[in-house]
């Protein structure tokens, strides 16, 4: 087990670098001079050189990464040339909201995925397994920024129940464990949690449809077991499974929540990634990337290798 | 089977055809009512956007500020008029134009370059193999979402910009599976047969590979587009696709977004039409899959 996580540690390391390459590379096909931003436009050339220098910009490119990337390693990303603040702390403190608010996200989406996928598993064919089976489909299929939208016009808008926009404690950035601060999250992880919940039940109904077809399930039930107790071999052969689903779309969650938090304003590593698009702020838009797509690759492995944990089935090989 | 279901592991099973393997695949595609209402949808679409300048009562860039975001039933704009009073319903017609675009385009491109790039792979094997899908590892292991904001958000934003993000973003998916099939029809005895009777590598791929690993590239294709379609709209809406005056139903999401306190049912309506591309395309794919009887 030890042997088989340390093999499938070692495997992303390669895939580490290249995400690493593929994120140095972003600052340098950008249209424009990547100065442009902080020089002022009469700066002259020997300012621009001297700047150039400064900034090792003159330096080849393969010096240019490997200096990036040891500097990286040591957790130093570059200064945001919006704020001037260090890019690493801002993406922290952004992660743990995006954290929080992906998680909640995929437990509702587990929770009623599941429990969708089960119903329509068990009772295939009927009217239960169609409407299940509805739900989840439009789950997958429903743009989620436009449902945020719409929640937004239902629950802010006519209703005004809940915020629209923003996070924190009274929309101060805090965080509590009370109704000033969970409000906010309410909407957000309710429409995050829809593509979860399509994925999670369609999965399971074939998983479960699966199992049952299985010859071991009917020797249960000629032995004469009732039929929850068969239900309880059904879950122990999904769960490895749905487990797994649910930690890739966490990974999915967080790298993809730009699209949530910009129409929620919620203060994660979205939105400071749509916020450094717009300003241009170069250092701070491939240092999330490279977070978030590391935190992928990283939450990958760890599905693999708790997977193969607790599902005997699978060989370490 | 219960195993495959981790990104890495996924292999989608081959289809050995048969003669008359396509009828057959018609014949159960025409008994699936609900895959030929989402084809008979997509159609509409598709011909909505076409007949765009016959079809819409009005010009989609032409505004007044003063019918500002009349409501839905106003004489002479039926579905209302947005926040610089342009016609809705005109807009949303024109819109299907650069949505259908930025969402179904991507994919056939993708298909094209990805499948060629998986069946190189797959039949090459050994080291070419190994260089090509560790390339395709790199690219692959970003989340569709980040990939795509990653690339426009860096080229800047224009219809362009977001047609090639979105092709970079399906080109390894389909890459992954093109070259898993085709590792799995490699392996088969007719190849080896082939081989042994003198054919080339070009003739082996092109009629004994291509035939049996292009229906289940093909399927896993088709159930992009709703993806893309959603992916598109959305890179719109962050104001990374095509720019205003545009007509885009993600842009004109985004445009709208400040009109909600005040008309509400207009601001979204371009996301109902969204959802229903998404949906007919989702519907349709799933149809076909099940015809064709390949599992992804």
């Amino acid at each position: 087990m030890l042997a088989y996580a340390f093999k499938r540690l070692l495997h992303v390391i390669p895939v580490a670098f290249g995400v690493s390459i593929v994120c140095f590379l972003l600052l340098h096909i950008a249209p424009g001079d990547p100065l442009a931003a902080i020089l002022p436009a009469d700066a002259t050339a020997e300012l621009q050189a001297q700047m150039r220098a400064l900034y090792g910009l003159d330096r080849p490119l393969v010096i240019q990464y490997l200096l990036w990337l040891l500097r990286a390693l040591h957790g130093d990303l570059g200064l945001s040339i919006a704020t001037g603040r260090p890019v690493t702390r801002e993406i922290l403190g952004a992660m743990v909201n995006s954290f929080i608010l992906a998680g909640v996200a995929t437990l509702i989406g587990f929770s009623l995925g599941s429990l969708l996928g089960f119903l329509a598993g068990l009772y295939r064919g009927s009217w239960i397994d169609r409407l299940a089976s509805s739900i989840a489909m439009l789950g997958v299929s429903v743009p989620h920024y436009w449902l945020g939208i719409v929640l937004v016009i239902i629950f802010s808008v006519e209703l005004n129940w809940l915020p629209a926009t923003g996070g924190g404690t009274d929309g101060s950035g805090g965080r509590a464990l009370d109704w000033s601060y969970l409000r906010f999250l309410v909407l957000p992880a309710l429409t995050m949690s829809v593509i979860p919940m399509g994925i999670i039940a369609r999965t399971i109904r074939s998983l479960v449809a699966e199992v049952l077809a299985q010859d071991f399930v009917q020797a249960l039930a000629a032995k004469g077991l009732m039929p929850r107790q068969i239900l309880r071999h059904v879950i122990r052969n999904a769960a490895p499974t749905a487990i797994s689903v649910m930690g890739l779309q966490l990974g999915y969650l967080l790298g993809g929540s730009i699209l949530i938090e910009t129409v929620f304003s919620w203060p994660g590593t979205g939105f400071l990634l749509n916020n450094a698009i717009f300003t241009r702020d170069l250092p701070m838009l491939q240092g999330t990337i490279l977070i978030l797509a590391l935190f992928f690759v990283i939450m990958n492995v760890l599905v693999d290798i708790v997977q193969s944990a607790i599902d005997p089935r699978i060989q370490r090989n | 089977m219960a195993l495959t279901l981790t990104r890495e592991k996924a292999q989608p099973a081959i289809v050995l055809r048969s003669p008359g393997y396509w009828q057959g695949v018609l014949a159960r595609l025409s008994r699936d009512r609900i895959a030929m209402i989402a084809l008979i949808v997509v159609a509409l679409l598709i011909l909505m956007a076409i007949l765009a300048p016959y079809l819409a009562p009005d010009d989609p860039t032409r505004g007044s500020l003063a019918r500002r975001l009349k409501p839905l039933g106003t004489p002479g704009h039926v579905l209302g008029t947005d926040e610089l009073g342009r016609d809705m319903l005109s807009r949303l017609i024109w819109g299907a134009r650069l949505s259908l675009v930025m969402g179904v385009v991507p994919v056939p491109v993708a298909f094209v370059l990805g499948s060629a790039i998986g069946i190189i792979a797959g039949y090459a094997g050994g080291l070419t193999n190994s260089i090509i899908m560790r390339t395709v590892d790199v690219f692959y292991a970003f989340p569709s979402v980040l990939l795509a904001v990653a690339l426009s958000g860096t080229l800047g934003s224009g219809l362009t910009n977001a047609l090639v993000s979105l092709t970079v973003v399906f080109i390894p998916q389909i890459a992954r599976v093109a070259e898993s099939v085709t590792t799995q029809v490699h392996r088969l005895d007719y190849v080896e047969a082939a081989r042994a009777s003198g054919a080339g590598s070009l003739a082996i791929v092109r009629v004994h590979i291509l035939g049996n690993v292009l229906a289940p590239i093909f399927v896993f294709s088709t159930s992009l587009i709703s993806v893309s379609m959603i992916l598109a709209a959305g890179l719109s809406f962050l104001g990374l696709g095509v720019r205003p005056p545009d007509a885009e139903w993600g842009l004109m999401l985004n445009t709208l977004r400040t009109a909600i306190y005040i008309n509400p049912t207009i601001a979204a309506l371009p996301g109902v039409m969204i959802f229903i591309t998404s949906i007919a395309f989702n519907l349709f794919s799933d149809g076909l899959r099940n015809a064709m009887d390949v599992k992804t």
